[in-house]
């Protein structure tokens, strides 16, 4: 039985599938991380550390001739967003309902997919992650207010980096405010700034729900490591009369193996 | 044309499954090769040609496991299956039923949940509870 215990909620096999294609379908759109950076497993549950190959000392004796080590590992964090569906809402699943009430599960999703992102963007001290915006030795470039001069950012942020040694091609996770801006903006001439972006970094531009501003970094691997343990899952954890406490689930190690290979965009300050 | 490994028309399908669909390619020339090596290996008498299609089959055997590895991560139910077969000692036909079994009391007999095809059309697998969502490198705007 996995950890997860789904078995033990009172859920048909129709209302678990409704509840992961819900969850499936808020979580996927904002996981910016997993679109931009290497991912490496789902490892599963017990998978508990990253091996990072490197020792610490831990001489404890003081008998000659004898050394010891202590290996130095990157724990993974795990991630749990709960929520609560009615049980009168999936029984009317059962009968066929197309507009199930799943309100609490999308913003469950919601929470989660920020975290993932706020962490593997700009860092997670507590938990351990160091992000990528936070490990760039590169000064952030400030846009102008009216994004007029956002592509020209862009095309310092890849230049910025090529002169660092780093080839593309390059991606970009842009937060709230930059993705809409990007996305309805149009540039002198008419032409879609969208269009101009990707005609400058090579890449894909991400949606990434939980990013201040926007992060150019780039995509030609090995610079950013995601390693994911327990893949995104919904679990079960208790229920009354009324409703069924589930949750979604992840566990993940995230390292920025070249910090150059990113460089933050971000908004003029005193808005 | 090289596309023989979509069933359905390529654009109509998800970047999962599409990826999905290259690997199961692949898999199958990986095990297709071996089986041509054993048989070349079978009656080969030049011990120099024999030592370098022994070399190539090693290849061969790398590339088949990283393939399958590949495709059980992307896909709970099969690797549920898989573990309940793979490197044990026994009546194979009698682990893989017990795996099916296995797989099947956690959701619905006869349900996939692959990427892809499996990421919108599964879900009722409530033993296994992994979205399959894993990466998602180069999709965006």
């Amino acid at each position: 039985m996995s950890h997860l215990l789904r078995e033990h909620a009172p859920i048909t096999a129709e209302g678990w599938k409704l509840i992961d294609e819900e969850a499936r379908e808020r979580l996927t759109p904002g996981l910016a991380a997993r679109r931009l950076v290497d991912f490496s497993g789902p490892h599963g549950w017990e998978y508990s550390a990253t091996n990072l190959g490197r020792v610490e000392n831990a001489n404890v004796s003081a008998l000659k001739g004898l050394e010891a080590n202590r290996r130095v590992v990157l724990p993974l964090i795990e991630l749990r967003s709960r929520f609560q569906v009615s049980r009168a809402e999936l029984r009317a699943g059962d009968r066929g309902a197309e507009d199930v009430d799943f309100d609490e599960l999308d913003v469950a999703a919601q929470r989660i997919v920020e975290a993932e992102n706020t962490a593997v963007f700009h860092s997670w001290p507590k938990a351990g992650v160091e992000g990528i915006a936070t490990s760039s030795p590169h000064p952030p470039i400030v846009r102008k207010k009216s994004f007029e001069d956002y592509p020209g950012c862009v095309a310092r942020a890849v230049e910025l980096l090529l002169r660092n040694g780093i080839a593309g091609p390059y991606g970009i996770a842009l937060g709230g405010e930059d993705y809409t801006s990007v996305v309805e903006t149009a540039e002198h001439g008419g032409y879609p700034l969208l269009e101009h972006l990707r005609e400058i970094v090579k890449g894909p531009l991400v949606w990434a729900p939980g990013v201040k501003g926007a992060i150019v970094l780039s995509m030609r691997g090995g610079d950013f490591a995601f390693d994911c343990g327990q893949d995104l899952s919904v679990g079960y954890e208790s229920h009354d009369a009324e409703s069924v406490s589930l949750y979604i689930e992840e566990s993940y190690s995230f390292r920025v193996l070249t910090p150059e290979a990113a460089v933050a965009i971000v908004a003029p300050k005193g808005r | 044309m090289g596309f023989d490994q979509y069933h359905e028309p390529p654009e109509e399908l998800p970047e999962q499954t599409r990826t999905f669909a290259r690997l199961c390619a692949s898999l199958t020339e990986e095990a297709e090769a071996i089986g041509w090596y054993e048989q070349r290996l079978a009656v080969e008498r030049d011990p120099e040609a024999v030592a370098v299609m022994s070399d190539a089959v090693g290849e061969e055997y790398k590339h088949f496991s990283m393939d399958l590895e590949f495709l059980l991560r992307r896909t709970p139910k099969w690797r549920e299956i898989a573990q309940g077969v793979l490197f044990r000692e026994g009546d194979i036909v009698e682990h893989g039923e017990a795996a099916e079994a296995g797989a099947d009391d956690n959701g619905e007999p006869g349900s996939s949940d692959a990427p892809g095809a499996g990421s919108k059309a599964s879900g009722g697998v409530p033993g296994g509870g992994s979205l399959g969502i894993g990466s998602l490198r180069g999709e965006g705007l």
